[in-house]
């Protein structure tokens, strides 16, 4: 019996020998009551993601209720030229011309923090490397031929990846700046990171609001629990 | 004195409609046995479920629109510019998880107590019935969203349909209305999803409680409180639904609130098992996801479904597992109902069926690898063993002796100092430096003490199944 | 069971504290709900203000646009028209506006902020069906007394070209006029109140 359960566990206990493939993901420091983070996070989207990507779900309205920014800042500073206030973030590229230079369109960004995670998201925009074999000339480590060009090479510079065997097969170990960009490693990440905290904010703009909302919730309830289980034990003292 | 006016209008209605006869039927005359424990407050608590479900649903109608074109973006819509669209949302989508997990609860209250024993078969039946109709509503209200996850879930499960032989694929063509789930699949779903199922659900549901009342409640010692009344013919371990049970459902339902609010707040998605991740990518017909599961709460009939090798087996094994729940009223042959006078037979084949259950049901949420497949199918074994050998192992059951009336075993409330110790044997005050130079005191796990209360447990589970 | 009249007391106190969280709990349920009714941020944008650009038009000519998904009239009227308009009082049902809707700053004589460009809500105040533009005099199917201005199809009723309405028709009341504003010479901007007043 004893031989049966040894056994037993052991073949459960293989379900967790996954040796994963994927690259490791970086941490995102995501801080969604950072407003100077998200407005930076925001006009960075509109300068290097906007011509390609839309993120229709938002408003610059809510931008401005949300971040706690005067409308006509946010139109001025981060919204394209000729935007309204009640406008939606739609990319100036329309379907017919992403087919033909990208053989697909960009996808909607408003859910890709919710669908992909923000570490992902940050350890993608950080992935891209020079591989002279793709038409882009560039590759992502995170999502490997990626029909995304690498629109940071002038902020981040160009790397290059280092290779490790794994199981006799050549993976990505890590990749290092060849040549340098404008700014700095930390500057760099900041950029992403600012970013990658704007798309979170997208991805559910009332999430910190709800979080917020949530304690005089829970609080609420468990005064009404503490009454009632006050009622209750006042009825019962009658059943023996 | 001259009655008030209020009860002169109450008494013109009472003269015409039987109120105070099915108040007195249902609730302040309806005697329910006074022992009932924690396992007795999910029958309540689904029909506060039930509740929410409809109301936050018909909220949603007022904005969705069920059309593939337009469905993402209306959910989004909803999410955003609606007012107050996201607590109504999460409300939905939480309250259908919480549906699953109070109906799995109360079902295995069935399980422990024998409530689906004579006299109580048919409530048993209307109870597995509602069930099927949940995973019905369940699955169609899932395709709504129109995300990747409901588009390819369906597809997958639709499909399962052209297995059956002969009518298979004219059958899955009639259910989708097309030769892949489209927008005429989502619309009719719609219909289904809003209207047809719910009316269902609302019948069975009120049947359920009809029967339940006719012959009267169950309670953890399996005895009949009917059987002993007293002088004036009510039963003497029962006691009047209202206000006892009213007043203690509250608490309940209050308790349930704080869990709902909790997760509804703080963690809606659930770790991406409420709210899938795959399921915020719009549906993309041409693109399959690397990974297909179904939600939580149907993974473990789908690792049966898998586990089994051949398509058309593997669907008969699904549709089996939900099957033989029907039939157990007549393959449990013990004369006693209560676990806790049952021998040991049954108590350790439910403690298997406990464990295969749980296991399938992660197994369902992981990739169908080698491994994981033999393991499913040793679980669906043991599943199926449960009730099949049921007639077998449950017919020279060596029963305990059963009480006259029904006993009084502590309640939670009770039990709250022996876990405050129990606490404080598995953990040690230890002097902590924090970064500031100071030493303050704080609580660490102690390996010895939760070692003993893990043996404790140990013994005590084994001491039990006897 | 015992049934002691102590108990009763506390029994009824805790009752009702309950029943009043209960129902204050309920009342913060019911909030969300029924707000959630109100109109969307989409329905708001929808409803957002619309810039209108008038440097273009020529005289008698009529714009068209929607706001708020109902038609707004921008009207050019020349010094004709708007001699015209002061003779026609006698025939008028509320020749000085005052049971009709309109901003303070329409509330004079032409029912516009600056007399010659006529803003108004397209739609007839009977039953909502939009009046054609009928500038010509006495057309054939009109008749001697038309003097120019917008007749409504539907059930006959006749308006000047301030949008006042004519005693013996159906409509009750003169049409509606937006809240407009200048945002310059040539931009007007409906949806917006104006901050002055009425003038004479």
């Amino acid at each position: 019996m004893k031989k049966l359960i040894t056994l037993f566990l052991l073949l459960i206990m293989s379900l967790g020998v996954y040796a994963s493939e994927d690259m490791k993901l970086q941490e995102a420091d995501i801080d969604l009551s950072d407003s100077e983070s998200l407005q930076r996070g925001a006009k960075h989207f509109v300068t290097y993601c906007l011509g390609c990507h839309s993120v229709k779900h938002i408003r610059y309205l809510r931008i401005a209720l949300d971040l706690g920014v005067d409308e006509k800042k946010v139109l001025k500073d981060i919204a394209p030229e000729g935007a309204g206030i009640y406008d939606q973030m739609h990319s100036a590229m329309n379907a017919h011309d992403a087919e033909k230079w990208f053989g697909i369109q960009p996808p909607d960004l408003s859910l890709i923090a919710r669908s992909r995670g923000a570490d992902w998201l940050y350890s993608y925009l950080k992935g891209f490397y020079t591989d002279k074999s793709k038409t882009l000339g560039t590759n992502n480590a995170v999502f490997p031929d990626v029909g995304m060009p690498n629109v940071f090479w002038q902020l981040q510079g160009q790397q290059k990846p280092l290779y490790k065997k794994v199981d006799g097969k050549q993976v990505i170990d890590k990749l290092v700046i060849e040549e340098p960009g404008t700014l700095t490693e930390i500057e760099f990440d900041r950029v992403v990171n600012d970013l990658v905290n704007f798309l979170v904010y997208v991805g559910e703009p009332v999430q910190l609001e709800r979080q917020r909302m949530g304690k005089y919730v829970i609080f609420f309830i468990f005064m009404f629990v503490g009454i009632a289980y006050l009622l209750k034990r006042e009825y019962w003292r009658d059943i023996h | 004195m001259k009655p008030s006016r209020l009860t002169t209008y109450g008494n013109w209605v009472l003269d015409r409609f039987p109120l105070t006869k099915l108040w007195n039927d249902h609730m302040a005359q309806y005697y329910a046995p006074k022992n009932f424990n924690f396992w007795y407050f999910f029958g309540s608590l689904a029909l506060l479920v039930l509740v929410n479900q409809f109301v936050t649903g018909i909220l949603l109608t007022m904005n969705y629109k069920p059309d593939a074109q337009l469905a993402f973006d209306s959910v989004e819509y909803i999410m955003r510019d609606v007012n107050w669209g996201w607590l109504v949302r999460y409300m939905h989508s939480t309250g259908a998880s919480a549906f699953f997990i109070v109906v799995y609860l109360h079902m295995f209250r069935g399980l422990l107590y024998g409530s689906f024993k004579q006299p109580r078969e048919l409530i048993w039946i209307f109870g597995m019935l509602i069930f099927v109709a949940l995973m019905a509503e369940a699955f169609m209200g899932y395709l709504l969203p129109w995300g990747q996850m409901s588009y390819w879930g369906a597809q997958v499960i639709i499909s399962l349909f052209s297995a059956i032989p002969v009518i298979g694929d004219e059958l899955s063509l009639w259910i989708r209305g097309d030769y892949v789930v489209s927008d005429a699949t989502l619309n009719r779903f719609f219909a289904f999803h809003v209207i047809s199922v719910p009316l269902v659900l609302v019948l069975l549901v009120l049947l359920h409680i009809v029967a339940l009342h006719e012959v009267g409640s169950n309670n953890p010692d399996g005895i009949e409180i009917k059987k002993n009344k007293g002088p004036n013919g009510i039963p003497l371990d029962g006691i009047p639904f209202h206000p006892y049970y009213t007043v203690k459902d509250i608490v309940g339902v209050g308790v349930f609130l704080l869990f709902f609010a909790t997760v509804i707040f703080y963690m809606p998605e659930m770790g991406g098992y409420f709210l899938e991740h795959a399921n915020f990518i719009p549906a993309d017909p041409m693109k399959t996801p690397e990974h297909i599961a179904p939600v939580w709460y149907f993974t473990p009939f789908y690792a049966i479904l898998r586990a089994i090798p051949d398509k058309f087996a593997g669907v008969i094994g699904m549709g089996g597992a939900i099957v033989v729940m029907f039939l157990l009223p007549w393959l449990d042959r013990s004369e006693v109902k209560s676990i806790r006078y049952r021998g040991g037979a049954y108590k350790k084949a439910l403690l298997l069926f406990v464990i295969s259950f749980l296991g399938l049901g992660y197994l369902g949420t992981q990739p169908a690898t080698p491994a994981a497949t033999t393991v499913a199918r040793i679980f669906t074994a043991i599943y199926f063993g449960f009730f099949l050998l049921m007639p077998l192992y449950t017919r020279w059951e060596k029963s305990k002796p059963l009480p006259a009336r029904v006993t009084d075993q502590p309640g939670l409330e009770d039990r709250i100092p022996a876990l405050i110790e129990t606490y404080h044997e598995m953990t040690v005050q230890k002097p902590v430096t924090k970064a500031d130079g100071t030493t303050v005191m704080k609580r660490r796990p102690n390996l010895a003490g939760i070692l003993n209360v893990i043996t404790r447990l140990a013994i005590k589970l084994k001491k039990s199944l006897d | 069971m015992n049934n002691e009249g102590v108990d009763k007391s506390k029994r009824q106190f805790l009752t009702t504290a309950l029943t009043v969280v209960g129902a204050v709990g309920t009342g913060y349920l019911a909030v969300p709900f029924l707000a959630q009714m109100q109109p969307s941020v989409k329905a708001m944008a929808a409803g957002a203000p619309v810039e209108v650009d008038i440097s273009k038009m020529e005289p008698g000519q009529l714009l068209r646009v929607e706001w708020r998904g109902k038609p707004v009239w921008i009207l050019n009227r020349t010094q004709e028209v708007l001699a015209t308009l002061k003779t026609l009082d006698n025939e008028l049902r509320d020749p000085l506006s005052q049971e009709s809707i309109q901003p303070s700053s329409s509330k004079n004589q032409m029912r516009s902020i600056k007399p010659e460009i006529f803003v108004a809500v397209g739609l007839c105040t009977h039953l909502g069906c939009s009046p054609t533009y009928r500038p010509e005099i006495a057309p054939n199917d009109l008749g001697d007394k038309w003097k120019g201005g917008f007749f409504c199809p539907c059930h006959g009723s006749w308006f000047d070209l301030a949008g006042r309405v004519y005693r013996g028709v159906p409509a009750p009341t003169n049409l509606e006029i937006p809240p407009y504003r200048y945002i310059n010479d040539t931009l007007i901007i409906i949806g917006e109140e104006s901050n002055a007043g009425a003038s004479a």
